[in-house]
């Protein structure tokens, strides 16, 4: 990674260089995209398609180093990635449209990754937030867990409390200035992933006075 | 009612100089249009035809007395002198700068208001029954659970962003009077065997352009597990619902395409996670919270009054009044009041500077200081007493809030449309003015009795124009305003759409549409039957093929 470009990363509340490296799927031959009503169907239901054998075969990833790689490229290779994955240098990327459940489905234990991250595509698709949240409450995750893609300060604050401690902050904008959308609210109402309890379970609020 | 504490107010203010720094953000060039939207959208903030339109939250339509006169202050300075009371019991603002917003937020913040989730894909504000507390026929008084789901629903993380908006409405009387059915979620509390307060949910009611009544998920839920139940099917519908195609993308979408069984049990599989966890409301909070809406200060007051029965016997024009626009109340001696924001000739639901101000005047002399917003477009002085209802009637009269017209054809429900919204297909304003003119012989009116208009400008149907007895929505076809017209819509228990009754027409016929639909009516109707009621009876035919009587005889000439 060159030194000239500025860091993008939020981690532990502070900025600080990435170390790990994003796998993607290879584009073979013409990418189709799939459109309805103008817009790129992000809908499971209405036939994302998963990556295709192809491209999961065609996947090059990094000999060495720490990598992020898809979640369709980890099941299927799953053999051949053991062993970077005991050397703790192996994470797995998944997109919104994916379900939780098929990265939980045969691996009991995530905690087996030292990260986790979420890709997406546009920021107004909240299905990050749930994935955050299952993979935090419903599969007690508990190491890294990243954002990356379309991820801007106005969410930040979202994004953490929904189990989140590492923003890949949009290659355009500041992440200096993104550090302080994780400080909007000082005291949340409900509880969520990083104070479990509503606010009336951590404090002793005020009964009625008038 | 519900007093902020420190906490309350702490998030109102974040929020404010979070808007603040957003807005100067966007101003600066520093967010786009496209990422600024959701933002100023989860404000409350639209961009309009004429200007941006605020729209600011009134949680379950109660306000206090100086907190309408914050509004009436801030329609002043920041608008023209008038505000518009919306069907979900908001207040809108037509005319602010975008500049001037973020004031417009701090003002609101020094009196415990705000405008957090007005709009936007997220939890919006949750309305309820604008009698609730008073009405004879309530089981329940559901603000203390309204309060507590809107601290929950308040930048509740997890559905921030979902793939639509998601209107909660809660009701406690025998009566519906908040639309439950027509709610993505609905929430009708009741008394189990047992005695212990429960909850009937509903789920995938909308109007809009699929208007559908909600279905019944569960028959009796514990008051205890209503957030994390209400959790539980906003996961389901945020990783699931429609996000390709926002015409699409409402939970009852979601809810007709599983069906309702196969979405019950992954709502009841989220759930069985969620069950009993941290946000399980506790005893103790709820009568933290419910200690701010006990029973007002009553007087011990005999059931009658001398005065007021004697202004009654002498004054048919108060006596009109008391007819329409004074409710039965649980407490002897007391009475509701609507103040009527329909008279004719001003747009549905506003009301000036001026009218606001004497509201509050009204409410702190003789409604214990709170008034009520309701989703038919009043205000409501909910704890009047008898002997003070001819002085009140006097001053609302002078002010042009007292047209007794409450529940009749006149009291017309109705959204800003093409005027002023840029989402209408054509106006909703000038038809009902023109209704209101047409009908505008008091005692006609009285004669036709109990009837709801509704007129929304497009099908996004703020004006609820489904479950109006009449409803009209304005259409476009080729470039100009058409009106569709359904009848047999009703709001309540026995909630039901309308039917279209044929081809849509042009907006100088709506008067004369609307009188031959009451002609139908007046011919069929029997002894103390309302028009809704004629219509369930005899069904759409006679009534359609009296108002199209004339156009199917000019298409027969053409022919000639």
């Amino acid at each position: 990674m060159s030194n000239a470009t500025p860091k993008q990363l939020i981690h532990g509340n502070q900025i600080v260089a990435d170390q790990w490296t994003l796998v993607k799927l290879p584009v073979l031959g013409e990418e189709v995209v799939r459109k309805q009503a103008g817009k790129v169907v992000l809908f499971k239901l209405t036939g994302e398609p998963g990556a295709s054998a192809e491209q999961i075969a065609a996947t090059e990833i990094p000999a060495s180093g720490k990598v992020i790689v898809p979640l369709s490229v980890w099941l299927a290779r799953k053999a051949e990635l053991q062993e970077r994955l005991a050397k703790g240098e192996l994470g797995v990327w998944l997109a919104t449209h994916e379900v939780v459940e098929a990265l939980a489905a045969d691996q009991a234990d995530l905690n087996v990754f030292p990260l986790i991250a979420v890709f997406v595509e546009r920021f107004a698709d909240g299905r990050i937030f749930s994935i955050g949240n299952l993979l935090r409450t419903r599969h007690a995750y508990k190491n890294e867990l990243r954002a990356f893609g379309d991820v801007l300060r106005d969410q930040l604050f979202f994004l953490k409390r929904c189990g989140y401690d590492s923003y890949l902050i949009r290659a355009d904008r500041s992440a200096e200035d993104a550090l302080a959308g994780l400080q909007d609210f000082s005291e949340p109402y409900q509880g969520a992933v990083d104070l479990a309890e509503p606010v009336w379970r951590r404090r002793q609020r005020n009964g009625a006075t008038a | 009612m519900y007093k902020y504490d420190e906490i309350d107010q702490a998030i109102v203010n974040e929020r404010v100089a979070q808007y603040r720094d957003q807005t100067r953000r966007y101003l600066a060039g520093e967010l786009s249009d496209e990422e600024f939207r959701p933002l100023r959208l989860q404000n409350g903030l639209y961009i309009q035809r004429h200007a941006p339109m605020l729209r600011i939250a009134i949680p379950y339509g109660t306000l206090a007395s100086y907190q309408l006169r914050k509004l009436a202050e801030i329609t002043r300075r920041y608008d023209r002198g008038y505000g518009h009371f919306s069907t979900r019991q908001n207040l809108q603002l037509n005319w602010p700068r975008l500049e001037d917003t973020p004031d417009i937020l701090a003002e609101l913040a020094t009196v415990q208001m705000h405008a957090i989730q007005t709009s936007g894909n997220c939890i919006r504000n949750i309305t309820t029954d604008q009698f609730a507390g008073i009405a004879p026929d309530e089981i329940i008084d559901p603000r203390a659970v309204a309060e507590i789901m809107r601290q929950w629903s308040t930048f509740h993380p997890e559905f921030a962003l979902l793939p639509r908006k998601f209107k909660i409405a809660v009701s406690g009387s025998q009566q519906d009077r908040a639309l439950v059915q027509a709610h993505d979620i609905g929430l009708e509390f009741f008394y189990d065997a047992d005695h212990k307060m429960a909850i009937k949910v509903w789920v995938g009611g909308g109007l809009g352009r699929t208007p559908i009544l909600g279905t019944v998920i569960n028959e009796q839920l514990e008051w205890q597990h209503v957030l994390t139940y209400c959790e539980a099917i906003i996961r389901v519908y945020n990783l699931h619902g429609r996000r390709d195609n926002s015409y699409k993308a409402r939970i009852k979408i979601l809810v007709k395409a599983l069906g309702i069984d196969e979405f019950r049990r992954q709502v009841d599989a989220e759930w069985a996670n969620l069950k009993d966890g941290p946000n399980t409301i506790t005893e103790a909070e709820l009568e933290r919270v419910a200690h701010h809406f006990t029973r007002m200060p009553y007087d011990t007051l005999p059931a009658h009054d001398a005065s007021f029965d004697a202004a009654i016997a002498s004054n048919p024009a108060f006596a009109a009044w008391v007819k329409r626009c004074v409710h039965a109340h649980r407490e002897p001696g007391y009475r509701a009041v609507t103040l009527s924001l329909k008279p004719y000739g001003v747009a549905p639901g506003d009301a000036t500077t001026e009218q606001m101000q004497v509201v509050a005047d009204l409410a702190d002399r003789y409604s214990f200081n709170e008034l009520r917003v309701s989703h038919e477009q009043n205000l409501i002085l909910t704890d009047v007493r008898l002997s003070d209802l001819y002085a009140l009637w006097e001053t609302a009269r002078a002010h042009g809030l007292a047209t007794p017209n409450i529940g009749l054809l006149t009291d017309i429900i109705c959204c800003p449309g093409g005027d002023f919204c840029s989402l209408a297909n054509a106006k909703s304003i000038p038809i009902a003015e023109a209704i209101q003119r047409q009908f505008d012989n008091l005692d006609y009116l009285h004669d036709i009795g109990d009837l709801e208009l509704n007129i929304s400008g497009c099908m996004n149907a703020c004006g609820h124009h489904h479950i109006g007895h009449i409803g009209i929505l304005g259409v476009d076809k080729d470039g100009s305003e058409w009106y569709q017209v359904t009848i047999g819509g009703k709001q309540g228990s026995d909630a039901s759409l309308g039917t279209v009754i044929g081809p849509a027409f042009s907006a100088d016929e709506m008067p004369g549409v609307v009188q031959r639909l009451i002609d139908v009516y007046i011919a069929q109707r029997s002894d103390e039957e309302r028009f809704i009621d004629t219509v369930r009876r005899i069904g759409v035919a006679p009534f359609k093929e009296y108002v199209y009587a004339d156009k199917a005889g000019k298409k027969e000439a053409a022919h000639v």
